[in-house]
Order: C-alpha cells, then sequence, then structure tokens
C-alpha cells in the first residue's frame, strides 16, 4: 500500500477516473453493438421457423447458465496465437485480442447476448401476428414493417434490454479478469479493480468503486421497472 | 369487368380443434360482388381469407386474380400479400398502437395523402377520434378505423374476417350500411367470413357456404338458405334466444337483426330440431285462415 501522500492521492483519482471511463466505455460499446446485433437475432428467433431454432435458441442464453471463467477460458482459447483463428488474426491483421480492450469487448458482447436477446425477444412475441401481417397486406416491406410497427410498439422490451445489457456489462467480472487481465487503463474495469483494492486491503478506493455501481445499477434497474409499469400493456381490444 | 374474376382452386390440411380438416375450394368470384362465407366455427373461412391475401400458402392449387396469378404451386408462383392489391381486416382489428387513428390510415395509404385520409375518417363517422391511439378507443370504433384502414390503400379486393363479430346491435346495423354503401360507391369485391345469418341476408350477393373444409353450397343467400322453397311473403332472418315448452304451445322467441322480437308458436316435432342460439328464418307460407262471424 502507498503512503497517502498528496501525489500518490492524485494519481490514485487518475486512475479511479480512468477505471470509471473504461469501465462505462466498455458498457456502452458492448451494448451499441448488441443492440444492433440482438434486434436482428430477437426478430430471428420471433418469425422463423427452421427446425436449429431450439439449438440457436440454447446456444444465445447459453452465457446465463455457464460460469464467466468457462466463456473466459474459451475466447482466451480462441484468441491464442497457437489457435488458427488467432494465428490468423496475428499474422494476417496483426490483431492481439488476449489482454486487449477489443478482446474484453468482444467476450463481453458475446456474454451479455442473452441480456439483450431475450427481452427483445419476448417483446417481439407480446405482439399478436396480426400486427405484422396487417402492415404485410398494406403493402408495406419487412424492413418498414420492422421499423413502423414492430420496433415502436416494443419500446418497453428495448429499453429493458438496453438497461440490462447495460448494467450487466458493467456488473460483469470474471469474463473480464480471465480475457482481459487486469491492466490499468486497457481492462482494469471497476468490479475487478474492487477485487483487487480489497486484495490491496485499500478499502476507501474499493468503496468508492462499489458504491458507484451500486448506484447506476441501482438507477438502471429502476428506469426499467419505471419503464415498464408506466408503459400500459399496448392490448388492441 | 369480367376479368376481374377471382379464380380458387387450392388445396391445404388444416389443423383446427376438432382435428386435422382438408381444405379444398374450387370457385370463381365474380367481380363487383359481396359474397359472403358463411358456416360454423373451424370449417377454413378464415384460412381461406388468408390464403387469399398471401398470409398462408395454401399445399397445392392456383389462385388468379383478374387475369393475374397470384398463386401456383405448379409453377412455383407465390405473390407475396405486399404486391397483391388487397385490403384485409382482421378479426382482431390489428390496428397499430403506436399511431393515432389518422396515422393508421395514412401508413395504408400507397401515397400519403391527408385530405383523402380525412375524407375517409368523416365517411366513417371517425373525425373527432382522428389524434386517438387505438388503446382509447370502443370496440365499435376500432372496427370502422380497421375497415377504413383496409379501404385506405383502394384495394380490388376486401376481405374481412367477421367484421361486424363484437359489436352491438345498433353498430352492427350502421356498420352493415357502412359497408354496403363502401360495396356499391367503390365496386370493389369483397369477401367476408360471417356466423351470422342476419347479416349475410341483409349485405350478401352471394354465398359460400363451407362445411369442414369443403364448399357445401355457393349462390345467392335465399337458394343457399333455405331447403324448404319459402313462397310466404314475409321471411325474417333471426336467432333463437327463448324456448318456453307449455300447454297448449311451445313458444319460441326469435330476435331479428334490427332487435326485433318475433314470438312464434312451434309443435313438439320442430322443438325437437331446433336450439337455443340457433339461427332460424321466420316466414309465413300462406295466410292463417281467421274465422270471423258472418252477420
Amino acid at each position: 500500500m502507498l503512503p497517502p501522500t498528496e501525489e500518490n492521492n492524485h494519481n490514485m483519482d487518475i486512475q479511479f477516473i480512468e477505471t470509471l471511463i473504461l469501465t462505462f466505455k466498455l458498457a456502452f460499446c458492448t451494448t451499441a453493438i448488441l443492440i444492433l446485433l440482438g434486434l436482428p437475432v430477437a426478430y430471428w428467433l420471433t418469425y422463423s421457423r427452421t427446425k436449429i431454432k431450439p439449438v440457436i435458441e440454447a446456444l444465445v442464453s447459453m452465457p446465463m447458465v455457464l460460469p464467466p471463467s468457462v466463456i473466459g477460458y474459451y475466447m482466451l482459447t480462441v484468441y491464442s496465437p497457437q489457435n488458427w483463428f488467432g494465428a490468423c488474426l496475428s499474422d494476417v491483421f496483426d490483431v492481439r485480442l488476449a489482454f486487449t480492450f477489443n478482446g474484453v469487448l468482444i467476450a463481453s458482447v458475446i456474454f451479455s447476448l442473452p441480456f439483450m436477446v431475450q427481452p427483445l425477444h419476448n417483446g417481439f412475441r407480446s405482439l399478436p401476428a396480426s400486427l405484422r401481417e396487417a402492415s404485410f397486406t398494406l403493402g408495406k416491406s419487412k424492413i418498414t414493417t420492422f421499423f413502423k410497427v414492430l420496433l415502436p410498439n416494443i419500446r418497453s422490451s428495448v429499453i429493458t434490454a438496453i438497461a440490462l445489457t447495460f448494467a450487466h456489462t458493467i456488473g460483469e467480472f470474471g469474463v473480464v479478469l480471465m480475457v482481459g487481465g487486469n491492466m490499468p487503463g486497457e481492462t482494469r474495469v471497476a468490479s475487478i479493480a474492487i477485487y483487487d483494492e480489497v486484495q490491496a486491503l485499500n478499502f476507501d478506493a474499493a468503496n468508492r468503486y462499489a458504491l458507484i455501481l451500486f448506484i447506476v445499477s441501482l438507477i438502471l434497474l429502476t428506469t426499467i421497472y419505471s419503464v415498464n409499469k408506466t408503459n400500459e400493456p399496448w392490448e388492441i381490444r | 369487368m369480367g376479368d376481374t374474376v377471382i379464380h380458387i382452386d387450392i388445396h391445404k390440411q388444416i389443423h383446427t380443434a376438432d382435428g386435422e380438416i382438408d381444405l379444398s375450394v374450387k370457385t370463381d368470384i365474380p367481380s363487383g360482388e359481396l359474397v359472403a362465407l358463411f358456416g360454423p366455427s373451424g370449417a377454413g373461412k378464415t384460412t381461406l381469407l388468408r390464403i387469399l391475401s398471401g398470409l398462408t400458402v395454401p399445399d397445392q392449387g392456383k389462385i388468379e386474380c383478374g387475369g393475374r396469378v397470384w398463386f401456383d404451386s405448379g409453377r412455383k408462383i407465390n405473390v407475396p400479400p405486399q404486391q397483391r392489391n388487397i385490403g384485409y381486416m382482421f378479426q382482431d382489428y390489428a390496428l397499430f398502437p403506436n399511431m393515432t387513428v389518422l396515422e393508421n390510415i395514412l401508413f395504408a395509404q400507397r401515397a400519403k395523402d391527408v385530405k383523402a385520409a380525412d375524407d375517409l375518417l368523416s365517411v366513417f363517422g371517425l373525425n373527432e377520434f382522428r389524434m386517438r391511439k387505438p388503446g382509447k378507443l370502443s370496440g365499435g370504433q376500432k372496427q370502422r378505423v380497421a375497415l377504413a384502414r383496409a379501404l385506405a390503400c383502394e384495394p380490388q379486393l376486401l376481405l374481412l374476417d367477421e367484421p361486424l363479430s363484437s359489436v352491438d346491435a345498433q353498430m352492427r346495423m350502421a356498420l352493415q350500411d357502412e359497408i354496403s354503401r363502401v360495396h356499391r360507391h367503390l365496386e370493389t369485391t369483397i369477401l367476408m367470413v360471417s356466423h351470422d345469418l342476419e347479416e349475410v341476408f341483409r349485405l350478401a350477393s352471394l354465398v359460400i357456404q363451407i362445411e369442414n373444409g369443403i364448399i357445401k353450397k355457393s349462390g345467392v343467400p335465399e337458394l343457399v338458405f333455405s331447403d324448404v322453397q319459402v313462397g310466404g311473403k314475409v321471411q325474417i332472418a333471426g336467432r333463437i334466444v327463448r324456448i318456453d315448452r307449455q300447454e297448449p304451445a311451445n313458444i319460441v322467441t326469435v330476435t331479428s337483426a334490427n332487435n326485433q322480437i318475433i314470438e312464434v308458436v312451434a309443435s313438439d316435432r320442430d322443438l325437437d330440431a331446433l336450439n337455443l342460439g340457433d339461427q332460424v328464418m321466420v316466414f309465413t307460407k300462406a295466410f292463417n285462415p281467421v274465422i270471423s262471424k258472418l252477420c
């Protein structure tokens, strides 16, 4: 533990801010990627009739039941330059994913996928089939129907999905630790910093991180519940 | 307009509450007619409408509308619903909850035209609700919006799935007039699913009676529904609401479309074939003999 001099305090503040910025950057990027990815996946899961759908559904939901360390382990294996994929990345594109922000981001997208897809999937499923069909009979394409009819009517599901994904990514620990390690400014997010500070018996710093995560998560979940309460079920009858 | 006849010749295995049935329909619908699809639930009426709209794909067969092939299993043609130029009114109305009444209509138009939308809304008496969302409308108002929306794209074929099922008798009469007027005014071919004999008689120029997936009868309503040749002067279609078995005579109470209540005397033998809720026709076959004293 460093002595509490003024300079050390200043350094700690910088590190604190850096870690928080990284945490929110990771959560923001993960959520942004996942909304773009999750909408088509949820749409496909709702309206596709292929026989392999249960397999895809299971794969999407796997991160909910698997220990983060399992996902982290597989991601590391895939990223490893000893693997053809990792080798291809490092040889052809000169990209290294293990222990980098981008590597953590990809792992985090995969790990949070069900938290985005499931609320959206439930939202689409709650809409009667006739809404989509009515739009088709009125001559509207699938794309127009998606943006003008389906999406506006699952607004509360979209908000829930975004808030859940964001909150879940902020709270992620295992995958980030496995894939990213604990590199300040690169992969050290708040949840890992808490663990690190506690190990170092630096309870003041751990407390600051913990309080911020607690408050952010509380605000996000409150948003979800108030949105779902004010948004009346959009029944037609 | 002879070329806008719709030829239907399709087969489709459908699952109903009573098990699998084979929907097998072969018929021609002349243009400009108001055709009622009549029959018990699960007979395949809605499926037939969905097949015509392109929302359900038949197992095999052919559909042609106005000389254009909509579906041909042999040639693997299946025109999507977007390109069939139809109006479809769903049983649950399927109004878009995120849009106001006016926006629902504008969405349906091929080219946005607020004036035309307003005209349509005033025809249906919906002007004061134009800025309301569907969630804030009554059942009858929703049905009118759904009907107006189905018409907004000026379809060559209008498909109505039990358009007047959930409105009260008075509103039903008003909406029947509306449909009738629309039909006369636009000369659109209309196919309408109905369970309601009174409605069929009031509106339809042709009836297709479907039972267990096949056409049992078709033709003008009077012919389709009169197993007995009715020669009387008065015919009222209605529904049995009460049966009183009593001495010396059984009384059957029937309500007609315009909520007239008619009491009819029936013999025990007549009652064997009649049940509460049955659709019936009340008619006089001849003048009843009346005795009056000669002075």
